[in-house]
């Protein structure tokens, strides 16, 4: 539970700001906490308010949501060796709670201690993701509290941007994010005058493929 | 959201809910050990660096609190969250550089 700390500096601020932003776009605290309890997932809330508040169409929304989210399709593969044997109510448990920092600081605690055994490879799963979680919906409540005694004048408009580039920015870890990034921009940008949130759906895959074609071409080049 | 219902926002928190948990859930539960496509795995990686540029480059070019018209202070601040975010891989420390930028902009520009 004391590895998760150095996470909360990110978790708290990051959950503050989506209940203050939901409520800004016009979202209840009833509906902050349904994003931050039943979805418990940041990128994805921010992506759903955002485009909620642009009035783009119901399946837009949810279909960008979730292709946020594919990416832990990924840990939840990578999870299959370490929880060998767990019960389905613990896998259960388990599901609900991968989230980035919970899945980041389990594999590489696993990797460093493989002789751990299944019960207390749970508990440690447990125990970040607790500690995470939480704090996530107690951070996300007090922001949305706090959302509507923030005055209207200051620029809010602009937070929701400038969290995604932020998010994006730590990302850019190789060649293959990089362009996959850039074909994004570009696409999105070129597409930008068709109906809310159908250049969002052309510009995603194609940013998707670019990365995928990239990151073929790196393995060839280092293999030759 | 004006022209958004309640029951609208509920219907898409439950369904991304739901969604949301099946994806973390696929492999664990019920997928096991079965090999997907190695093109399926590689597409899931760049999946966030797809969707959320997408999303955002509209909303850096053509701001709506301006009416859409691009407007230097936003466009710095998006340039220095960038900047601040790949240097020092911190997302609360970017947030903050472009809000700094962002609010000194636009000061000096008033």
């Amino acid at each position: 539970m004391m590895q998760s700390v150095p996470m909360l500096i990110v978790i708290v601020p990051f959950a503050l700001l989506f209940g203050v932003v939901a409520r800004e776009a016009g979202l209840d605290i009833a509906q902050v906490m349904g994003f931050s309890v039943l979805v418990l997932a940041g990128a994805s809330q921010f992506t759903a308010v955002q485009l909620l508040s642009d009035n783009a169409p119901v399946w837009i929304v949810i279909l960008s949501g979730l292709a946020v989210n594919l990416r832990m399709a990924m840990y939840s593969a990578s999870l299959v060796p370490w929880f060998r044997g767990t019960s389905g109510a613990q896998k259960t448990w388990i599901a609900y709670t991968l989230i980035d920092q919970s899945y980041a600081l389990s594999i590489q605690h696993y990797e460093r201690h493989p002789k751990l055994t299944l019960s207390q490879r749970i508990a440690y799963f447990s125990g970040t993701a607790v500690a995470i979680c939480v704090p996530w919906m107690c951070a996300s409540w007090t922001g949305a509290v706090l959302g509507s005694v923030i005055p209207d004048d200051i620029a809010l408009d602009f937070a929701m941007p400038i969290t995604f580039l932020a998010m994006i920015a730590p990302m850019l870890r190789s060649a293959a994010h990089l362009a996959a990034c850039f074909v994004s921009i570009v696409a999105a940008l070129a597409f930008a005058g068709l109906p809310s949130g159908l250049g969002l759906m052309l510009a995603a895959p194609l940013g998707m493929a670019t990365g995928a074609v990239v990151e073929v071409l790196t393995e060839k080049r280092k293999r030759a | 959201m004006e022209n958004v219902s309640d029951l609208t926002i509920w219907f898409v928190i439950l369904i991304l809910g739901i969604g949301t948990f099946l994806i973390r859930w696929s492999f664990l539960g019920a997928l096991g050990d079965r090999e997907m496509p190695q093109w399926v795995m590689r597409m899931l990686r760049y999946t966030p660096v797809a969707v959320l540029p997408a999303l955002s480059a509209p909303l850096v070019m053509w701001p709506a609190a301006t009416g859409g018209q691009p407007d230097l202070a936003r466009l710095s601040a998006a340039a220095v969250t960038m900047l601040v975010g790949m240097f020092t891989r911190n997302i609360i420390l970017a947030i903050l550089g472009g809000a700094a930028t962002l609010f000194g902009m636009l000061y000096l520009l008033a």
